[in-house]
């Protein structure tokens, strides 16, 4: 990472929730051109982490530096070149998957929206429900289709919330390529947070394990595995979560 | 400000109306309804003897919805993000809060205009009334109502995302509260002394009090719109401060990711 820039600079974020700390103290960077790992049980603080970096939850104090610049003061600037998806998320039922995309490609000023769009439609094998309300879609399209929007603006930095939780496994491998070549060609960076370890062990180039709020560790996941003595990052996952 | 912005969220809501059945029902179905209703109730009382009230009903109803569609079109608008959890997906873009209530008052405007269309035209067809009668009056009329319906709407949303989708039966009602004391069928003079009062606050009630004033003696008091002006302007600012305060209480307590789960 020595030759890589941090795109994301997070120092002593904290968030409490009535006196309760849901993220404790926590810092880290992602640098330019990585896949990070947010890895952790329920509760642990990972999405309300992921929120506070998307301004969608305002921290209780610390600070977040995207691109250098302070989040919460430049939220338009900095919002218009990053892009989250989640499964937990959907798009207005009623529109057309074209009629979304363009919607989005509108709200993120994506030039050429219309070659965009087919560029990404036809790398998630999604071009023939095009013109098929998200209604009539399963979850695991509805779930390309979200990816797909996140994609839109050419992000610099992706935010991923689960995004293949939903997905056959088939389509998850084929989008966990498709991130991986997308990361490798333009140098995208992803702050991705998943239950699924050997996905996360697959894609990560670095984890950051969290429990209660905190960070317990951060490193390749070699580095984790070691750490706790676990064969993969599953093991080591069980036994944090049952410790 | 992004205009670019505001209007490609406004398209976002064009599109949905272009196919749901039901949500064209929302714009026709009800403003028809209650044109049939409380049309014929008015024929009935002209033919008992009670001079102008064609008029006076007829144009007051097709007013009243103008308020009550200027106000759902930002509150149900609002709802329908949530109903499809895209909520997240539009605060997760550039997109501003206040871009995204701006947004949802050109689509009211929309919507506006294809509901008063079919209550004008049915009015005429119907009961012979032309609410053109009250000529370029009704300009300030209507841009009075807008506007507080505008500002009950923004109110409104700003509480659904401060207390969640249970309190999203406030977008079908709140609206209705105001109409006793708007005095939308009868003069003001008729509302019990604190009722009277609180009229005298309502913008609403100045718009109609003026509309009486016009079929009645030919003229419109002046006063009675720039009570309505000056109300509303102190509505839809207080109304568009209270939305991004709450906002922020929102953020702050993490809301915002909770709304529609």
């Amino acid at each position: 990472m020595i030759d890589m820039k941090p795109l994301v600079e997070v120092r002593g974020l904290t968030k409490s929730f009535n006196g309760i700390k849901a993220v404790d103290d926590i810092s880290f960077e992602v640098y330019e051109g990585e896949i990070l790992g947010l890895i952790g049980p329920n509760g642990a603080g990972k999405t309300t982490t992921l929120q506070m970096l998307l301004d969608l939850t305002t921290p209780t104090s610390g600070e977040i530096r995207i691109f250098g610049l302070e989040l919460a003061s430049n939220r338009a600037l900095i919002l218009g070149q990053v892009n989250f998806s989640s499964s937990y998320i959907s798009l207005p039922h009623s529109l057309t998957v074209r009629e979304n995309l363009k919607i989005f490609a509108r709200l993120y000023a994506v030039a050429e929206p219309g070659e965009r769009i087919a560029e990404l439609t036809t790398a998630f094998e999604i071009t023939d429900l095009l013109d098929v309300p998200v209604r009539r879609l399963s979850s695991g399209q509805i779930t390309r289709v979200c990816l797909t929007k996140a994609l839109l603006n050419d992000p610099r930095i992706l935010f991923l919330d689960e995004p293949t939780a939903s997905l056959d496994p088939d389509i998850a491998d084929k989008t966990r390529a498709m991130l991986k070549r997308i990361k490798a060609e333009r140098g995208l960076s992803i702050l991705y947070s998943s239950h699924n370890m050997q996905e996360m062990e697959d894609i990560s180039d670095r984890v950051i394990f969290m429990d209660s709020g905190r960070i317990i560790a951060s490193g390749r996941p070699s580095e984790i595995k070691e750490k706790f003595g676990g064969a993969s990052l599953e093991e080591v996952f069980l036994k944090v979560a049952r410790r | 400000m992004k205009l670019s912005r505001v209007f490609a969220y406004a398209i976002r809501h064009i599109y949905l109306y272009k196919r749901s059945f039901p949500r064209l029902m929302e714009v026709f179905y009800w403003p028809l309804l209650d044109l049939l209703l409380w049309g014929f109730v008015t024929v009935y009382l002209a033919k008992n003897a009670v001079p102008g009230f064609v008029a006076f009903f007829v144009g007051a109803l097709i007013l009243w919805d103008m308020l009550f569609r200027s106000q759902q079109g930002i509150s149900v608008s609002f709802l329908e993000d949530v109903w499809s959890r895209n909520l997240l997906n539009i605060f997760v873009s550039p997109m501003s809060a206040v871009e995204y209530v701006a947004s949802l008052m050109v689509i009211s405007v929309v919507k506006l205009l294809l509901t008063s269309t079919v209550m004008i035209t049915l009015a005429w067809v119907l009961y012979s009334y032309n609410i053109f009668h009250f000529g370029i009056l009704l300009v300030p009329f209507i841009a009075n109502l807008v506007i507080m319906g505008w500002a009950i709407g923004i109110v409104t949303t700003a509480l659904i995302l401060r207390f969640g989708q249970e309190t999203e039966v406030l977008a079908w009602g709140v609206a209705l509260f105001f109409q006793p004391i708007s005095a939308v069928f009868y003069p003001v003079s008729v509302l019990p002394p604190p009722l009277n009062t609180i009229a005298r606050f309502t913008p609403s009630a100045h718009v109609f009090e003026g509309m009486r004033a016009v079929i009645n003696t030919g003229t419109f008091p002046a006063n009675e719109l720039i009570w309505a002006a000056c109300l509303n302007l102190a509505y839809v600012t207080f109304a568009v401060a209270f939305f991004s305060w709450n906002f922020r209480v929102v953020k702050r307590k993490g809301l915002l990711v909770k709304i529609g789960e």
